[in-house]
Order: structure tokens, then C-alpha cells, then sequence
């Protein structure tokens, strides 16, 4: 399965050469050019079958993104015992850091986010949560020289979750947004659509939607999509409110978030296509976050976009969980909306 | 010009389904323009050609169409439905509020009874939207449905209360120029732009399509005459006023001398801007491409952001007979 490899490939946001060897492999075959752009986006084009110049018009251009880097920690500096300061690279919750395992730098040297054991820590101190900048990452340096050698500054650390299949949930790390690299490596090995479609697997997501915004400038698409792998909020809680998504209703599809307002045209597809074909789908609670779609949608003259995604559980931390049937309905969800995306989809009504 | 601007601002617009309010405007502009379009997300550009095509210069103006709102993010399992903000809401405009969808459904903000320090202004996850449901399954409105708030036009004298003056109240006057404005040297873009509220996304676009060499928005400023108000030196009914700076822009000082040139050679009240905080598409337009001198006619508005924004008549056609002054001339 595509997105277990993706998974376990390690791209912290900046660094995110070894995920871009994983897609590159895996789309090749199966698309008409692929380039690294100087930002270090994947951008793979898939030539459409509808004919050119019907009625003096180009093929429709249509992006589809997903981004290949996560979060993980930057080492920023070396203490005298030999232990690595870290900073945090997207958002991280320091909650989860202390004991938790990573992989550090290009060698992959294993290191350990020092804690203190139960038996030391003083009575107030359970109820306080140590920042970052109080942690330390241990690879086993036996002193500062040691630290700098095994890991200088600028060095990338992320976790080292192996990917799991759990009955019909899977689980490992960086779902977001390998979950939705995995449905975008799965539409370009799939049949050509009728318009060009111009794949991006982007960079530097995590940090500020960097990548694809200077992606979608190169492309000048007529309209975007981006996947993604999204909050689901499902956990038992005390109060009737809302889970964000749920594992298990199909995919997500973005109404609202921080970074845009998708486009009513695009939804009208999405949710049409999966009235028609009886696709569970949901809409994620609008307001929360942010993704591609909102620089994607600013590019030049503006492109209408919109953002589907695989709700995982637990995002943003060591080990995420997703449903199959989710990401399955995600991908078919999309490649049958595509399918029936046309000029006239863009029409304007009024 | 009143019944325009009732129809204006009694229409539904939030940011991101400005189809209904941009119908409403192309149905005024379309007689009056030379070409009139839809751009990429939504804008609407009128296009009033040049009559004299070789000295033209390229001016877009813009008025936001866009207007603020709520929209659903859970429906509860009583059919209540909690909401979070469209653009810049304050929960102490929304309790006992109304709101309509796009529908006309009608809901009721209500606010939570058991909540910690209830005499302090709510937070929003604190209130809902009663529709009148009685429970999930036959609640009218569902995630991701958007409403604005309700409120009828009223006039008084001469001023002008409603919802969505800003900017409703811009694009009147945009509408208002357009026809009254025979001829122009000018290659003059009335740009009704989408989704500034949540942060100026149409008018970057538009003015990247456009590309012109001057822009120009249109839209509300705030004021510093009520009781115990913000200091600030702009009244309503003193005149629009030119402004020299917000918090995302200094305006570019050839434009906001051209405005004030203008008013002062056509006897127009004016008055000069200088706002601590928000910002208009002038913002965004000033930074698209290489840049574009950029500046902004403002009509003063009291209680901006709540259902009875008030703005003075006079103050409205002044900035209609500012605009033409500067788009009538060379």
C-alpha cells in the first residue's frame, strides 16, 4: 500500500527530499512529465483526453495537491552534557514530546525526548506541561563535541512511527497529509481524465502553505483541489459539541477554514457526485485550520478552490488513525467528481 | 439613491456566496457599463471604456459586495446550531439577534445560561442559532450553511441605518457614478469584489486580472464622535473622507493628493483619514504585481460591524461627486 510507505518516508517541512523519492517512484509510469521545482514541489502533469481548441478553447487545467512535509523539530543548539535543543517545525503539541522516540538528521540516529522518571518528579510538577524549549532530545552524545558532530544545527529530527494496519483502521505518523499524497498518487496511476491534470505533491505546508502557492503560480490552473488528511475530533467528550470529523462518514470536504472559503461551484460537484453515487461524505467544522487551497486560491487572477480530506485521528502527534473505507470513498469521491468536471462546472449562474 | 440602497443592503452576501447581492448589482450596472464579467472567484467587473483610448490611464475602483456573517459548525442533537464567525463578528452584537440563511431560514441567537462569569461578554462557542427545530433531524440548516443578520433599512433625516452598509454603502456609490459618470479619459473597472471581510481575497485577485495603474476602494471608516468614542478625527455628515493611512496601508501620496486636489477645486466637503486599526481592498490591491499607487474614499460609519450601521447621506453623494470629479478629467 502506497500510503505505508509514505508514511514511514521521513519530510519534515524544508527537508522533505526522501517523501519526494516515494512519490517520484511512484507516479513515473504513470504520468506524461514530472519536474522538482526550485521550492522542491513535485509537479506531475497528466496530459487530458478531451481534443483541444473544441470551440477555440485549451483543455481545461485542473490542479490537485497534497503536501509532502510534515512536523517534526529542528535542533538548534547543544547543550554542555551533549543533550540536543530543539524547536518545534509546524504545530506541535509539547504535551506529547516527553519519552517519545525520533529519528534524528540524515542517518536516522535514534534519539529520545529526555524525561524524567516518575519516581523523581515532585508532586506540583504533574500538573505543569514542560515546553519546548525545556526539552532536550537524547542521541547519546557523551558531550558537546559529540552532540555537534552527530547532529549540528539545522538538523531535522521527526518520529519514528511504523505504519500499522489495525482491522479496518490503519495507524503511523504524518497522515497529514500522506493521506492525501496516497489518494493523489492513486488518481495519476489511474484512467486520464478529460482535462490536463497537473498534480502537485508541495512543499512546506506546515510552516505557511510555502510551496503551493508558488505551485499553482507555474501551473495558472482553472481550478484546484487540495487533499488532505484532517482533524476528527471523535473522541467521547462531556458536551454535545462538534467532533470536527468523524472516522468512518467519508470524506471531508472544507466549507470554510482559516485560509479560505471554497468555492460553491466546487462543492456543488463534490456533493452532487456523491448524492448521485451514494458516497458517504461530511463537511468538516468550519473555521478550523487551514490549508493549500488557501494560497492556491490567491494565486494571480484567483482560482476557485476547494479541500477534500481523509479525517484521521490524533494528527499533529507520534501516531495518527485512519479509517480505509474513508480513504477509500476519498479517492472515489474524487476521481468520479473529476470525472464529471467540465467547463460548464465553472459556469457562473447568475 | 435610497431605494438602492435599501435593495443593496437588505440583500444576502456574506464572504464567499455573494452570488444573490452580485445579481442585485449586475442588474444596475449592466445597462451602464461597455462590458461587465464574472471573474475566477466571484468579483464583478463593470467596464466603462475609455473616450479617448491613447491617453488613458487604467483605474480600478472597489467596493467590497461581500458583508459579514456566521456560519454553522455543528447542529446539536436538539437541533440547535453553533456557529463561528464570517469576518469580523462580535458576540456582543449576536444575543437576541436574527439571522437568515440563504433559504430565508430564520434563526434566534440565544446564549448560554450556565456559563462561568455570566456577567462578562460571551464567547462565541457559548451561543447558538435556534431555528426552531426540535431536534437534528428536521433542523432546516446543516455544517457549512452561512447566514447574515437581519435588520431592515431605516431612514431619518438624513441618516441612513441598516445591516451591510459596509459595504453595500460602497457599492452604491460605485453604482451611483457609474450612472451618473457620460464620459471619462479613463479606462474606469467598477470592481464589486468578494470575500474582504475575511481578509481582502477578491480585490488581490481582481486587481491581478485587471492590472491597473491606480486603484481606488471604497469602503467604510470608522468615526470619533460618539459618546466616549476612540479618538479619531472623522464625523459623520463632514464629508467622505480621503484617507492617509490604516493599519495594512499608507495610502500613496499622489492618489490621496488627487482626491483631496479634486474636493478642494469642486467645493466638496472632505475630510482626511487616519484609521488605528482595520484595514480595505486598497491593501491588497497596492501590493499585487509590481505594485499600484493605491488609495481609498471612505464614508464614515457609526457602529461598523453590527446590525444598524448609521451613515449620513450627504456624506454618500459627496463621495459620488468626488469620484466623478477625479475619473472626469485628465
Amino acid at each position: 500500500m502506497i500510503l505505508k510507505a509514505l508514511s514511514e518516508a521521513v519530510g519534515v517541512s524544508g527537508d522533505e527530499g526522501d517523501v519526494r523519492a516515494v512519490v517520484l517512484d511512484a507516479v513515473r509510469e504513470h504520468v506524461d512529465e514530472v519536474r522538482v521545482d526550485t521550492m522542491g514541489n513535485v509537479l506531475a502533469f497528466k496530459r487530458g483526453t478531451g481534443r483541444r481548441n473544441t470551440s477555440g478553447r485549451n483543455r481545461l487545467r485542473v490542479m490537485v495537491s497534497a503536501h509532502i512535509d510534515e512536523i517534526g523539530l529542528m535542533v538548534v543548539g547543544h547543550d554542555s552534557d551533549g543533550f540536543l535543543q530543539v524547536r518545534a517545525v509546524g504545530g506541535i503539541d509539547p504535551r506529547l514530546l516527553p519519552g517519545t522516540l525520533f529519528q534524528v538528521g540524515p542517518q536516522r540516529i535514534p534519539g529520545v525526548c529526555g524525561v524524567k522518571p516518575i519516581h523523581l518528579v515532585k508532586q506540583g510538577d504533574l500538573e505543569k506541561v514542560a515546553q519546548i524549549e525545556d526539552l532536550v532530545v537524547d542521541v547519546g552524545a557523551k558531550d558537546k563535541d559529540e552532540a555537534k558532530k552527530l547532529a549540528p544545527i539545522g538538523t531535522y529530527a521527526t518520529f519514528t512511527t511504523q505504519f500499522r494496519e489495525l482491522g479496518p483502521t490503519v495507524s503511523g505518523k504524518a497522515f497529514d497529509d500522506r493521506a492525501g499524497c496516497a489518494v493523489l498518487v492513486e488518481l495519476l496511476r489511474g484512467e486520464r481524465f478529460r482535462f490536463d491534470l497537473h498534480a502537485a505533491f508541495t512543499v512546506q505546508e506546515e510552516v505557511g502553505l510555502r510551496g503551493a502557492g508558488v505551485a499553482a503560480y507555474a501551473i495558472e490552473p482553472d481550478c484546484a483541489f487540495a487533499l488532505e488528511g484532517t482533524i476528527a475530533d471523535d473522541i467521547p467528550k462531556d458536551k454535545d459539541v462538534s467532533p470536527t470529523t468523524q472516522l468512518g462518514h467519508g470524506p471531508a470536504i472544507t466549507v470554510m477554514d482559516r485560509s479560505v472559503i471554497s468555492d460553491r461551484r466546487l462543492l456543488r460537484l463534490l456533493t452532487g457526485t456523491a448524492d448521485e453515487l451514494s458516497i458517504p461524505y461530511q463537511f468538516k467544522q468550519p473555521g478550523i485550520g487551514g490549508t493549500d487551497a488557501g494560497a492556491i486560491h490567491r494565486t494571480r487572477g484567483g482560482v476557485p478552490s476547494v479541500t477534500v480530506a481523509v479525517p484521521a485521528r490524533y494528527i499533529h502527534s507520534p501516531v495518527a488513525l485512519l479509517s480505509l473505507e474513508d480513504f477509500e470513498n476519498t479517492m472515489r469521491l474524487m476521481r468520479e467528481s473529476l470525472a464529471r468536471l467540465t467547463r460548464r462546472t465553472l459556469k457562473v449562474s447568475d | 439613491m435610497r431605494e438602492l440602497i435599501r435593495k443593496l443592503t437588505e440583500t444576502y452576501g456574506p464572504s464567499g456566496a455573494e452570488e444573490e447581492i452580485r445579481a442585485v448589482i449586475r442588474a444596475e450596472v449592466e445597462p451602464l457599463a461597455d462590458e461587465v464579467r464574472v471573474d475566477p472567484l466571484g468579483s464583478l467587473v463593470a467596464h466603462k471604456q475609455a473616450g479617448d483610448p491613447s491617453a488613458s490611464k487604467r483605474i480600478m475602483l472597489a467596493a467590497h459586495m461581500d458583508e459579514i456573517g456566521v456560519m454553522v459548525t455543528y447542529v446539536d442533537e436538539q437541533g440547535f446550531a453553533r456557529f463561528t464567525n464570517i469576518g469580523g463578528v462580535r458576540t456582543l452584537n449576536c444575543v437576541g439577534g436574527r439571522v437568515a440563511f440563504a433559504d430565508g431560514t430564520l434563526g434566534v441567537i440565544g446564549v448560554e445560561q450556565k456559563r462561568d462569569k455570566a456577567d462578562r461578554i460571551p464567547q462565541m462557542a457559548q451561543l447558538y442559532i435556534d431555528v426552531g427545530a426540535t431536534g437534528r433531524d428536521d433542523c432546516p440548516v446543516q455544517v457549512g450553511d452561512a447566514a447574515v443578520f437581519v435588520r431592515p433599512f431605516a431612514a431619518q433625516g438624513t441618516r441612513l441605518v441598516a445591516k451591510a452598509m459596509d459595504d453595500r454603502i460602497g457599492c452604491a456609490v460605485l453604482i451611483e457614478t457609474l450612472r451618473r459618470l457620460e464620459r471619462t479619459p479613463h479606462d474606469v473597472y467598477f470592481t464589486f469584489t468578494v470575500q474582504e471581510e475575511v481578509g481582502l481575497r477578491g480585490a488581490r485577485t481582481s486587481a491581478y486580472g485587471i492590472d491597473p495603474d491606480m486603484a481606488i476602494a471604497i469602503d467604510i471608516t470608522a468615526t470619533g464622535d460618539t459618546p466616549e468614542s476612540k479618538h479619531m478625527a472623522v464625523e459623520l455628515g463632514q464629508g467622505p473622507a480621503v484617507k492617509v493611512q490604516d493599519r495594512g496601508m499608507i495610502a500613496h501620496v499622489a492618489v490621496r493628493g488627487l482626491l483631496v486636489q479634486r474636493a478642494q477645486e469642486a467645493r466638496i466637503p472632505y475630510q482626511l483619514e487616519v484609521l488605528e486599526f482595520g484595514t480595505t481592498d486598497a491593501a491588497a490591491m497596492q501590493l499585487v504585481r509590481a505594485g499600484v499607487p493605491a488609495g481609498c474614499v471612505s464614508i464614515p460609519c457609526r457602529y461598523f460591524h453590527s446590525p444598524s450601521e448609521m451613515v449620513d447621506e450627504g456624506d454618500v453623494e459627496n463621495g459620488v461627486r468626488l469620484l466623478l470629479e477625479v475619473l472626469q478629467r485628465a
